[in-house]
């Protein structure tokens, strides 16, 4: 299935990529090739096949529900491009 | 010392042959000298390094050393480090320092390992040729021209160039097998959820599994032995018993049945990747193992379930790149959508890109039934045919790689080409089966791998097939002539 630009430009929005004009051509072509060579999954007959999610048949373990990490808030806030009061810094997104 | 296997080093430590300290130096010494060729490294941490190797000569001494004691090792760029660059071979994380150590880290520097750096790899483990790391590509010790596979590449460079002696690395569609062949060292992947993915950078978390890497297949026992285990702080680690694989190394494998899959061995393969296969089929038949024909008929759609499974985790898990919390964030957003998206952009290289816009698609509305659920229902498929095949033999054997070490720059536009490089090995980590690559020759002077593939948990008997045909053989210990024209 090939992919058209607009369709790209939409994707990238949803993941959160800008890809600029010029490199959108470039782009939908490489998609549509990755996306051929995908197709090839309609050719399998899978009517009466239950997908396969992880490769092991075993349950999520539980465990209690205690606090066991340790407080870093304040190395994690070093890690941050932006920290101020113990927060993370982002443009205002309410005027 | 460079050019003794990692379990040889380990009885030489133990004799005192040398001290920690004086291997750790020669390892040092030969990466000041290669590393600008090879670039298998981002980062050398030089000053631990050698005070790790002090602390554990003086732990020797006191008589507590532990099973990797004093044995330098190489961490691939996707295990968190405390305190040194976790970079992930992306502009993303250039600067990302992590608070913790990666629990295969922890493990390996519980058991004395000293860590003489990061590895480079593919960026996010995206890639066969680690061409697409923000750091460069690293060359393959055997032909600088050459690529090192990927992504694990820096792994196996380093290892095959003699820049350590073992190395980890992680294997999401081959990344540790693939490179390990086409540099001509022994590497493992082992069962899905065998060893603790915490603080392991996640590409696909359905898929992705940490390994050894080494010259031989005892190193990578010894290696399994410091990583495998369970671990509470990754739920998909399982909480199985761990083999002694060490134990599990007789070398006898009399009445072994083999299976090759005649998938594996399609007519379009390179007959002289086939001949040097079959050749090693005859070597584990005089050492007693029997061979038997399988067949594994929906492997063939293994190659396009991967690249919608593997790209849609990857959107996902690559998600929480977000330019706030943590890594590369643009200049001056003009809001946070703006913030978010160029910050990713410019922090994420192509085919990073490419992969978290076929993961988004496969995903989106409209979508998820025609690729996401077809692809998990052709997954079970390919797991069944492994699970049939097992029922006829105790390890399937074939090709690791259909081609030697290509040239840098050969595929780099060519996406889809280059996921071909990984059409033998992709199917194993859909099924979450172990498998490891062994050096099985060479084709004008580059090395050729053969991969063996075990039954779940059964890493032991892998491990114990490829030291039977490694003592019958010396491909393994061959060493490439770096500085020279080779």
């Amino acid at each position: 299935m090939a992919i058209d630009q607009e369709t790209v430009a939409r994707v990238a929005h949803l993941a959160r990529l800008h890809i600029s004009e010029e490199d959108g051509a470039e782009m939908s072509s490489r998609l549509s090739d990755i996306l051929a060579m995908v197709d090839q999954l309609q050719q399998a007959d899978v009517a009466d096949v239950a997908p396969l999610a992880h490769p092991l048949e075993v349950t999520q373990p539980l465990r209690k529900d205690e606090v066991t990490e340790p407080d870093i808030r304040e190395q994690a806030l070093k890690l941050a491009p932006a920290a101020e009061g113990g927060c993370f810094l982002v443009p205002r997104v309410i005027e | 010392m460079i050019d003794l296997t990692l379990t040889e080093l380990k009885d030489a430590l133990a004799r005192g042959d040398f001290s920690a300290r004086e291997l750790t130096a020669a390892y040092l010494q030969r990466i000041r000298e290669h590393n600008g060729t090879l670039n298998a490294y981002i980062t050398v941490t030089e000053e631990q390094a050698l005070a790790a190797a002090d602390a554990s000569d003086a732990r020797r001494a006191r008589g507590e050393a532990g099973l990797l004691e004093g044995l330098p090792v190489a961490h691939k760029d996707i295990f968190c480090t405390r305190d040194v660059r976790t970079s992930c071979g992306s502009l993303m994380l250039d600067t990302f320092n992590a608070p913790y150590d990666a629990t295969v880290v922890a493990r390996m520097a519980d058991a004395g390992a000293i860590m003489l750096g990061k590895t480079n790899m593919d960026e996010f483990a995206m890639g066969s040729s680690n061409e697409t790391s923000y750091y460069g590509p690293v060359r393959n010790p055997w032909d600088t021209a050459r690529v090192p596979g990927g992504s694990s590449g820096g792994a196996a460079a380093a290892v095959a160039g003699r820049l350590a002696p073992a190395a980890t690395g992680t294997d999401t569609g081959g990344s540790i097998r693939q490179p390990a062949a086409l540099c001509g060292v022994t590497g493992l992947k082992p069962t899905y959820g065998r060893v603790s993915r915490w603080g392991m950078i996640a590409f696909a978390s359905s898929l992705d599994q940490a390994g050894p890497m080494a010259h031989t297949a005892a190193d990578c026992a010894l290696l399994l032995q410091a990583m495998a285990g369970h671990d509470d702080k990754d739920s998909t680690c399982v909480n199985e018993p761990v083999t002694d694989y060490c134990a599990a190394l007789s070398g006898d494998i009399s009445g072994l049945t083999i299976g090759l899959p005649e998938e594996f061995f399609p007519d379009d393969l390179d007959g002289r990747i086939a001949d040097a296969t079959q050749a090693v089929v005859r070597v584990l038949e005089q050492r007693g193992a029997r061979v038997a024909k399988v067949s594994l008929p929906s492997v063939a759609l293994s190659v396009p379930a991967y690249y919608v499974i593997a790209p849609a985790e990857a959107s996902s898990n690559l998600s929480r790149f977000d330019g706030v919390r943590y890594g590369h964030r643009c200049d001056d957003p003009a809001d946070l959508m703006d913030l978010y998206k160029r910050s990713r952009s410019e922090g994420f290289g192509e085919e990073v890109k490419r992969r978290i816009l076929v993961g988004t698609y496969a995903l989106s509305h409209g979508y998820y039934d025609a690729y996401y659920l077809r692809a998990q229902k052709v997954r079970r498929l390919i797991r069944d045919d492994f699970k049939r095949a097992f029922e006829q033999c105790d390890v399937l054997l074939g090709p690791t790689s259909p081609e030697l070490a290509f040239a840098l720059g050969s595929k780099k536009d060519d996406p889809v080409t280059m996921y071909m490089a990984d059409v033998f090995t992709i199917a194993v980590n859909l099924a979450g089966l172990p498998a490891l690559s062994m050096p099985a020759g060479f084709i004008d002077g580059l090395p050729v791998g053969v991969q063996l593939i075990g039954n779940y948990f059964d890493e032991g008997r892998l491990l114990n097939v490829a030291h039977s045909y490694q003592q019958e053989t010396e491909w393994h210990r061959q060493a490439p002539a770096l500085g020279g024209t080779a």
